[in-house]
């Protein structure tokens, strides 16, 4: 069954075959089912292989298997090969499994999408390029995956291309994971002229018995951590990640939280004998970049409006507690966490997505509320996401997140502390979440405060309009009074146009009042509808056509994946229990793997209690605040809601400005380089080709006579010269 | 008076000299073709004599290339001529330099 590996990306590349080139005849909903099926199929396959290698002693549990010879260039030798070892399986078994859900839910989502047959290609090519990242046996198929990953990252980013808007959120995650894939590209470089090979097994091996020099080890874990971080949206590459949510859903679940985006961790514990290697600076600055942006990403999420943004930059900030165990050498906390969190983090994505469907696309939380009882099973799961998220035990987050937690604490208090506050943070943006979303009085028929504002004005405008007309009907009397003598019934007139003058200013002041007077709209009408008062004939008959609308339960399709993700939440920390080493299933697995590069806790079991306790404290801290601001509104949420959260830190923006100001002058000296210095140099060449060459064609006159002269006089010439050679 | 091998190639001299100063001066591509021929057969008569003065075939065997050569010459270029003439009557050498760069 090992020897099968290859059938596990073969599924999903068949079903991308099939789709594209013989897909006419499958429509909806066929498409979507023969794609879901390829995934079942690869998860099979995974499991068949699992079951084998699990049943193998450690150091048998790693199988190359060669399908042919693909790069052969000298000393370079690049096979397609499938390396199946614990940590490829790990995640192969989570992709297909995990995939195969989000594909049966993508059945409902996409009902009725025009692109329907489009969207499951696209996500089979993806499937298949991601399991080719996770099974090639050497760095150039990984980075053959790595690439593919991305481009399908880009395809389904911009999958609603005809907004302008989707298609650059897909070139800014594109063009932003460049920077990242210079620096696996030179690693793989690097590691050629190292190693002479860039087969994982021949590179690992050597580096575990550590002959590799310091510096050589350090610059390659350097340029792979360069590649994760733009994979794995870490400081300061995140910038695409936020914007990658205006893909459709499912994707944001498959690609953006569940799968491509660990491929950076992926990466890092495959070469952990490279980075056991390298100086110390190397895993501190993982750590550093992990804590630091899990704090980061958790201060964004606080102030988010859009629920899939809130979900992004939790994404970020859940990846950055990743590094940060790879960082600490907890290799196996890491995928603990990889695997949990692609349980709990997919189940969030496809519960918002489930809101998103029955709300007829409107993303902001700000008009939701209430909604558990309209969309119970979204609810109920998504409750057991938000539990599992929010390090609430035994949910699986909670286990994951704890192990992380003590190997921080074990490297240094102070990770540990930016690890809680992080794990506080998350608490929080998660309770508002839930609490805006599902519970709290329904938002969603109410006037919006820009409804509101144009009302106001329109009916300031209005009265504007009454008291102009009014003025001109009373110079109009006036002018029609003194042209009859001051007649007594257009005197009349001028009285009564003068009352309606002064009725229309009174009625004016009344407004403008009333306006001075009202009541500021609030952003999230946690209190009660907003206050209209005078203009509520004024709102657009979009607000009333709202109060007809009913949000709805998904098809069972959607459900269905809810409610298994849910399950697995609950259940995901079983493959790592702490109380034992026989409970420590998923440390046993991937041992081999690891090359005994894993830290061990120095920690005793008291010391893990206590941090246990002050974490689950945290998390409470974070879920009861956040039940004071948005549930029982005892504490003003706008203290937390800060306008440079909700802008991100304005990080983005400046980015922007600079690529825009500075950045692009640069850009264009270097367009201009190009266009002058260096085509200037292949023209000038070819310039001085052709003038040199005017010259010549002079000789070329045309007339035989002169050119059999030159042949009379070069027979000549060369005679002279071999006499004057020759020694009489 | 002995005629030695020197007197032949002095006059093979003569006559290649003549060759080429003829068609290096005249225009007339017919007169041309003659002068050519003329310069062939001067190193005709070099070969017979100089290979009868070392005794090797060679020189004469060397002959029979050269006039197969000519004839083939002049076959050529007698009908480039007879086509060059029946397009523009009296042309000279000269007026044929289309091919100028």
């Amino acid at each position: 069954m090992v020897d099968l590996v290859w059938l596990i990306p073969a599924f999903p590349l068949a079903g991308f075959l099939i789709l594209t080139f013989g897909g006419r005849r499958l429509g909806e909903p066929g498409a979507g089912w023969l794609a879901t099926g390829a995934m079942a199929g690869s998860f099979l396959a995974t499991v068949g292989v699992f079951l084998e290698m699990s049943g193998r002693d450690g150091h048998d549990r790693r199988s190359v298997t060669t399908l042919f010879e693909w790069v052969p260039a000298g000393d370079l030798t690049v096979d397609v090969g499938f390396l199946a070892d614990p940590l490829s399986l790990t995640m192969c078994l989570f992709i297909t499994g995990v995939g195969a859900l989000i594909h049966l839910y993508s059945i409902g989502y996409m009902h009725g999408d025009g692109g329907f047959r489009r969207f499951f290609a696209y996500l089979n090519l993806f499937a298949f390029a991601m399991l080719m990242l996770v099974l090639g046996d050497n760095l150039l198929i990984t980075f053959l995956g790595w690439e593919g990953v991305g481009a399908c990252s880009y395809l389904l980013i911009s999958f609603w291309f005809t907004d302008e808007a989707n298609a650059s959120a897909g070139k800014k995650a594109f063009i932003t994971n460049r920077i990242g894939d210079w620096g696996f590209m030179v690693a793989i470089f690097m590691t050629f002229s190292t190693f002479g090979s860039i087969a994982y097994v021949d590179v690992l091996d050597t580096t575990a018995t550590g002959t590799v020099a310091t510096s050589t080890a350090t610059f390659i874990a350097v340029m792979l951590f360069v590649g994760a971080i733009g994979k794995s949206a870490q400081f300061p590459l995140y910038l695409w990640l936020p914007d990658a949510m205006a893909g459709p859903t499912p994707v944001s679940a498959l690609i953006h939280a569940a799968t491509m985006v660990t491929s950076g961790i992926y990466l890092l514990t495959r070469v952990n004998p490279i980075i056991a290697d390298a100086a110390d600076w190397v895993p501190t600055l993982i750590a550093w970049t992990g804590a630091g942006t899990a704090l980061f990403a958790a201060t964004i999420a606080v102030a988010q409006r859009d629920i899939k943004k809130v979900l992004a930059y939790s994404t970020i900030s859940q990846l950055g507690y990743m590094f940060l165990a790879v960082g600490c050498g907890a290799y196996v906390a890491a995928v603990f966490h990889m695997v949990t969190h692609a349980f709990f983090k997919a189940l969030l994505f496809l519960g918002s997505g489930s809101v998103i469907h029955g709300m007829d696309g409107d993303q902001d939380m700000a008009h939701y509320g209430g909604l558990r009882r309209l969309m119970p099973i979204t609810a109920g799961t998504f409750v057991i996401g938000w539990l599992a998220i929010a390090g609430v035990p035994p949910f699986a987050g909670f286990w994951s997140k704890d192990e992380i937690l003590a190997f921080a604490w074990n490297e240094n208090p102070l990770l540990w502390l930016v690890g809680l506050v992080t794990a506080v943070l998350t608490a929080f943006y998660m309770t508002r979440l839930v609490i805006l979303t599902f519970f709290g009085r329904r938002r969603y028929a109410d006037p919006r405060p820009d409804e509101v504002e144009a009302a106001w004005a329109s009916a300031t405008a209005a009265a504007d309009a009454a008291v102009a007309a009014a003025s001109a009907a009373v110079d109009a009397a006036t002018a029609d009074a003194e042209a009859r003598g001051d007649d007594l019934t257009a005197l009349e007139a001028v009285v009564a146009a003068r009352d309606a003058h002064e009725q229309a200013v009174a009625a004016r002041d009344g407004i403008l009042a009333a306006a001075g007077a009202r009541p500021e709209v609030e952003a999230i009408a946690l209190e009660g509808a907003p206050d209209v008062g005078p203009v509520v004939d004024g709102l657009p008959e979009a607000v009333s056509s709202r109060a007809d609308h009913h949000p709805h339960e998904s098809p069972w399709t959607m459900v269905l994946p809810l409610v298994v993700l849910a399950a697995l939440s609950v259940l995901g920390g079983l493959v790592q229990l702490p109380f034992a080493a026989s409970t420590r299933r998923l440390e046993h697995w991937l041992e081999p793997t690891l090359f005994g590069n894993e830290v061990h806790l120095s920690l005793q079991g008291g010391t893990l209690w206590v941090l246990a306790v002050v974490a689950v404290a945290g998390g409470a801290v974070g879920i009861l605040v956040a039940v004071l601001a948005y549930l029982k509104r005892r504490v003003d949420y706008r203290v937390f809601e800060r306008p440079i959260l909700a802008e991100a830190w304005r990080l983005d923006r400046r980015v922007a400005d600079f690529m825009g100001g500075p950045g692009r002058v640069g850009f264009e000296a270097t367009a201009n380089f190009d266009s002058s210095v260096v085509d200037g140099a292949v023209n000038g060449v070819a310039t001085m080709v052709r003038s040199e060459a005017g010259l010549l064609r002079r000789f070329h006159n045309g007339l035989v006579r002169t050119y059999a002269a030159g042949i009379g006089v070069g027979a000549v010439g060369l005679v002279v010269w071999f006499l004057s050679r020759t020694s009489f | 008076m002995v005629v030695t091998t020197s007197w032949y190639l002095a006059l093979a001299a003569v006559l290649f000299s003549m060759g080429a100063v003829g068609l290096l001066v005249r225009r007339n591509p017919l007169i041309m073709i003659m002068c050519v021929e003329l310069m062939l057969n001067a190193v005709n008569l070099t070969f017979v004599s100089l290979g009868s003065d070392l005794g090797d075939l060679g020189g004469q065997l060397s002959v029979f290339f050269v006039l197969v050569v000519a004839a083939s010459e002049v076959v050529v270029g007698l009908a480039v001529i007879v086509a060059i003439m029946r397009r523009r009557q009296g042309a000279t050498a000269d007026d044929l330099s289309v091919l100028r760069g």
